[in-house]
């Protein structure tokens, strides 16, 4: 059998990123706990590395290489800076806490770019095989990171609930791909496209296999009905883990539905259309009705994230390339906003206590005023209040969905979003016009204050400018 | 009739059974006993389908290794019967019926009209000496290169995640030095205590 020796080129991110979760893994075995930040700079230089290969490797035409298995286009690369940036922040924003609390160690490094490695296949994949296996990656990281903290019984829970969920996930996912797989003869995203469009695979078995993909999308992605895990899981994590699995992930999640729904299923959009808008619809709902009754602000966070999830589905179901375009921009600013505010948790935490009830926040204007206001634009970006960005991201999926004609999910989505601008508001009002209950100094590191406070401004700032982004978002997925 | 379908419907027959055991029996040995046999007979159905090396790798892999660890878990641990089948007759009604409702729409799908042997065509026999094992090999390391690379790595980070999550570094925990074994004198071990005979009473 004559063998090509496939294109290295455009996976160079990728076996960069895995050569030096090696390295990592070696150099760390050698260090004492004193000059544990060698990890944490090599874990820094790896996503700046990598970084710095995606943008060299960026190609404006999809590039196939590995047997059409991998594809390197506009959107991958976008998203994988994403990632990157995404995951430093964390970096940055946990290292004080995770030192406050032992859990500074160099398998928190080696786990996270695990995860960061899972996320770059999935962004990547052009292969059911590919998508499927970048995904287990990455979920097997994060549950190994929920547990990292053995001692915590609640942790533990956490990290129990997550893995069993994700692996029923796992398992209705794969039924369905290798439905799909019986019924276009294909486990390549191209080919599967081409056989739907030609009608050769059979209807019914093709919906069979949609609707197991569109559940083991969903309880991923944790919309509702599938989000049981999401609160538990940001609950019961430390903080520091909820903050990495808020963020990037997500950005992964949105990959995985384009990849998979839209370049591989695409055929089939009038079907996975009405199961999302059930999906979103319920999303919305719930996530912002019980967020309301939450005193934890991680699991109001938690709530709070499945309806964003929800607007996230909403720019999908329009199905344009106005609408990916929406979506891909929401997903990008939700990761943001969620830094900043899962960040300023941890800001406010220090040894031996946790700042994650809302009463932790009030009166935060008289301890520090310029982190009050900081956690302000966070909060008044998620429930998307001008000039902050979220209410670009929010405006564009609506426009998108109204585009298609479906007003009445526009109106829906904005009912539930002023509902939901009351759980968000009354954070605002504990921290401005409370006493606070708890007047200790906030300290943390400078590195720290200065990215949490560029990632305020940014927020800030893109809400002010958001057409650079937005143009971005358009141009790779036109 | 020829003898390939007669040992297909004994095997598959069988296979039905042993899965409807794994989940139905009290005993929890039993059940992993009952797991061995399934894939015992599912390697046996894929031996018809002339897939030999995916036969043998389930065996060896699953029988032989994967479930006795879990016959040893499950040996080690006590597990309380009578509350892991706690509420079982409570939740029948409803899982029996989502369960049914399954199989009928699996039925519906996965019929004949769908995957019968007009539609996907007969399989390939192939000679006596067509190898399974070359193919697949040849398959995994050309076309499926990178899904392979990316297994290899998921399995590095299996072991990462285990080792993180059950390691301990105990001060109390007990183990050998053997350059101090080799080291010791026989002042670290015996004491000459000089006593005067004592008399018997």
């Amino acid at each position: 059998m004559a063998f090509e020796i496939p294109n290295f080129a455009p996976a160079l991110p990728e076996i960069f990123v895995f050569t030096m979760i090696c390295v990592v893994l070696i150099v760390d075995l050698f260090l004492t706990d004193k000059n544990r930040s060698i990890t944490y700079l090599l874990s820094q230089a790896t996503l700046l590395g990598a970084a710095i290969l995606s943008v060299v490797i960026q190609s404006s035409v999809p590039e196939y290489t590995f047997s059409g298995t991998f594809v390197n286009d506009g959107m991958g690369t976008v998203l994988k800076l994403f990632i990157y940036l995404s995951t430093a922040v964390v970096f940055i924003y946990s290292r004080d806490y995770l030192i406050e609390r032992g859990l500074y160690k160099g398998e928190f490094f080696v786990l996270a770019l695990f995860a960061v490695l899972g996320m770059m296949v999935m962004v990547s994949a052009n292969n059911l095989l590919t998508i499927y296996l970048g995904l287990e990656v990455l979920s097997l990281a994060m549950y190994a990171m929920v547990a990292l903290n053995r001692d915590s019984s609640i942790a533990s829970e956490a990290a129990m609930k997550y893995f069993v969920l994700g692996s029923i996930a796992s398992g209705m996912l794969l039924y369905g791909m290798s439905m799909l797989y019986g019924a276009t003869g294909s486990l390549d995203h191209t080919t599967i496209a081409s056989a739907i469009s030609e009608g050769s695979g059979d209807d019914i078995v093709l919906k069979f296999a949609l609707v197991f993909i569109v559940i083991g999308l969903a309880f991923k992605l944790g919309a509702v009905p599938f989000h049981m895990w999401v609160p538990d899981v940001y609950h019961g994590a430390p903080t520091a883990i909820t903050l990495f699995i808020s963020a990037a992930p997500k950005i992964a999640a949105f990959a995985m539905l384009m990849r998979l729904l839209v370049e591989g299923l695409g055929g089939l959009l009038e079907h996975w259309q009405d199961m999302l808008i059930i999906l979103a619809v319920l999303s919305i709902m719930i996530g912002n009705v019980i967020a309301i009754a939450q005193s934890n602000i991680k699991r109001m966070l938690a709530y709070s994230t499945i309806s964003h999830i929800g607007f996230l589905i909403l720019g999908v179901i329009a199905g344009t390339s106005d609408g990916y375009a929406a979506s891909m921009f929401y997903v990008i600013v939700y990761a943001l906003m969620s830094l900043a505010a899962f960040g300023m948790i941890m800001l406010l935490s220090r040894k031996g206590f946790e700042a994650d009830t809302l009463d932790d926040f009030k009166g935060l204007n008289q301890r520090s005023p310029w982190f009050a206001f900081m956690m302000l634009i966070t909060l008044f970006s998620m429930a998307g209040v001008p000039p902050t960005v979220g209410f670009y991201a929010k405006l564009a999926v609506l426009s998108a969905v109204v585009d298609i004609g479906l007003v009445w999910l526009a109106v829906l989505a904005v009912i539930f979003s002023v509902i939901g601008a009351f759980y968000y508001l009354r954070v605002i009002k504990y921290m401005y016009f409370d006493k606070a209950v708890d007047n200790t100094p906030i300290n943390s590191a400078y590195d720290m204050k200065v990215v949490m406070s560029a990632n305020g401004v940014i927020i800030l700032l893109l809400g002010i400018y958001p057409t650079g982004l937005i143009a971005l978002c358009t141009s790779v997925l036109a | 009739m020829s003898i390939e379908p007669i040992l297909f419907y004994i095997f598959s027959t069988i296979l039905v059974l042993a899965s409807v055991a794994v989940v139905t029996v009290r005993n929890p040995v039993y059940a992993a006993l009952c797991l061995v046999l399934a894939f015992f007979t599912c390697a046996a159905v894929w031996l018809l389908l002339e897939a030999e090396f995916l036969a043998l790798v389930l065996i060896l892999v699953y029988v032989g290794a994967v479930m006795v660890l879990f016959l040893f878990v499950i040996m080690m641990l006590d597990i309380n019967l009578v509350r892991s089948k706690e509420g079982f007759i409570k939740y029948l009604p409803a899982g029996g019926f989502v369960a049914i409702l399954i199989l009928i729409e699996m039925c519906v799908v996965l019929g004949p009209e769908n995957f019968g042997i007009e539609i996907t065509g007969e399989p390939l026999k192939h000679a006596a000496d067509y190898s399974n094992t070359k193919e697949l090999g040849v398959t995994l390391y050309t076309q499926y290169a990178y899904p392979f690379e990316i297994a290899g790595a998921l399995l590095l980070l299996a072991i990462v995640a285990a080792i993180t999550l059950t390691m301990r570094r105990r001060p109390d925990s007990k183990y050998q030095d053997p350059a101090e074994q080799v080291s010791v004198r026989r002042d670290d071990r015996v004491r000459i205590v000089k006593m005067a005979a004592e008399k018997k009473q």
